[in-house]
């Protein structure tokens, strides 16, 4: 086991480490998940299986013949990532016990979008986390189904345009709000459940690990801009997963046996609110977002920005921070 | 699409369809339209763009203490451009 001290990872740490999710992958230029994947792949600790779930990051690093994975892969149907992790599990049980591997820990892995979370793979998951075996899943939330050509799903949020929620002269984009999925996943009574971005790499590496070193299952929401679905500039993917977090939008948190703390980067927010920057600046740098710029649909940006600051307000009291009055100042 | 001789037909895929050649042996450099051009000068050597670029085309060489693009993955995003802090990147066309 790692102790605290050596996950204070610093830049040269990672660079140094060899790269296990491999160059040569598919993914679109400036795909966020990918960085994601990157970065994840540095934090593991040992012998690790990872399951994929279908969506762009199974099929971009596994088009046959050639794998991106430097670890033992597999794929899963699109609704199971946390079934098949809990297989591995099982089985990896059944070898210790019968001393057929000569390993002490395997790190099992679960990736999936959030199509596969939020909408298909819940109820897998949900079973996977109540019989309490040991892995982490990982849901890379590009807030839509991206592979096969942006519809929307549970993640997407309130007024983002997808094909199956088009912003026209009917509707304003999608008409509800993103589910908290990682909040449901706290409800379930696990070990460890948190929130990353990848601007805050750090942060994610170190959420990666206590994920992995924690006995039981482990939940990690990870923000990924998605440059084809977002209709956003392919450079600032990693710029948009820093406004996602200094507007509030999708705050950084952990929840330890269902305690609930804030974490570093968004706890800035917290102690100086004129920090927080207002949603429009997050909203306006993405196509998906344009038509809330026209006046039929500006209203939308309000209810945005009123249920961001409600959401936040409610992480606040969960994580026990009072958020200090606004300075005039 | 056509299978070239190289490449295994349907009928010798194992059942699996186990995957076995390195992505590394597939060069997606060729997808790009502006390519990433560093000033020495100006880089500090934070490493920021090696964590950042999303195709794992630039390297950090301890030996030269210094980072190196592989401009046979870079698909020219511009991310590392975009999050250098000193601003030593500039995207420049192909
Ligand atoms: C049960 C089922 N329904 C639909 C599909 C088709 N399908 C494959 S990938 C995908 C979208 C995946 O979306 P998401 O999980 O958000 O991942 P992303 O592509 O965005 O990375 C869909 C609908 C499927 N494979 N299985
Ligand atoms: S569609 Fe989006 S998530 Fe999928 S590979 Fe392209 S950029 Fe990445
Ligand atoms: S981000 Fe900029 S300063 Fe940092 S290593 Fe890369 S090029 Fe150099
Ligand atoms: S342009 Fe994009 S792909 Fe190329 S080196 Fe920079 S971050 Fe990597």
């Amino acid at each position: 086991m790692q102790t605290e001290t050596e996950w204070k990872f610093t830049a040269k740490d990672i660079a140094e480490k060899p790269d296990l999710f491999l160059s040569g992958h598919r993914a679109c230029a400036g795909c966020g998940p990918a960085t994601v994947l990157r970065l994840i792949m540095k934090a593991v600790r040992g012998p690790t299986i990872v399951t994929n779930a279908t969506g762009c990051m199974e099929v971009v690093s596994s088009i046959y013949p050639y794998t991106s994975w430097a670890v033992p892969w597999l794929h899963t149907a699109f609704e199971n990532a946390a079934a098949n992790a809990s297989g591995i599990d099982a089985a990896l049980k059944i070898l210790k016990k019968k001393r057929r591997i000569k390993h002490e820990h395997v790190d099992i892995i679960a990736l999936a979008g959030d199509g596969g979370t939020y909408d298909i793979g819940i109820q897998a998951l949900s079973g996977a986390v109540e019989r309490g075996h040991d892995f982490l899943y990982v849901l890379y939330d590009n807030e839509a189904y991206m592979n096969t050509g942006i519809q929307r799903s549970g993640g997407t949020p309130l007024g983002a345009s997808t094909t199956t929620s088009p912003a026209g002269t009917v509707i304003p984009g999608k008409l509800e709000h993103k589910k908290p999925i990682a909040d449901i996943m706290v409800a379930h009574d696990m070990p460890y459940v948190a929130t990353a971005s990848p601007y805050y790499w750090r942060d994610l590496l170190v959420k990666v690990r206590k994920g992995l070193e924690v006995n039981g299952p482990a939940f990690l929401h990870v923000f990924a801009p998605c440059p084809r679905g977002w209709r956003s500039d392919p450079a600032k993917s990693i710029e948009l997963s820093r406004l996602a977090v200094e507007t509030c939008i999708f705050p950084l948190w952990e929840a330890v046996n269902g305690d609930y703390q804030l974490s570093t980067p968004s706890k800035v927010f917290a102690l100086a609110p004129q920090k927080k920057k207002p949603v429009k600046e997050y909203l306006q740098v993405q196509g998906r977002f344009r038509h809330l710029f026209t006046p039929k649909f500006e209203k939308l940006t309000e209810e945005i920005q009123r249920v961001t600051d409600e959401r936040w307000k409610r992480l606040l009291k969960k994580c026990g921070v009072e958020q200090r009055a606004k300075t005039t100042a | 699409m056509r299978v070239t001789a190289k490449e295994k037909s349907w009928k010798e895929i194992s059942p699996a369809g186990v995957c076995w050649k390195a992505s590394t042996q597939f060069l997606t450099g060729d997808w790009k339209t502006y390519k990433p051009v560093r000033d020495l000068e100006k880089c500090t050597r934070c490493l920021l763009c090696v964590l950042f670029c999303p195709d794992g085309a630039i390297h950090w060489k301890p030996e030269k203490g210094d980072i190196e693009f592989d401009y046979n993955f870079c698909k020219g995003c511009g991310i590392c451009a975009n999050e250098c802090p000193a601003k030593a990147i500039e995207m420049k066309l192909e």
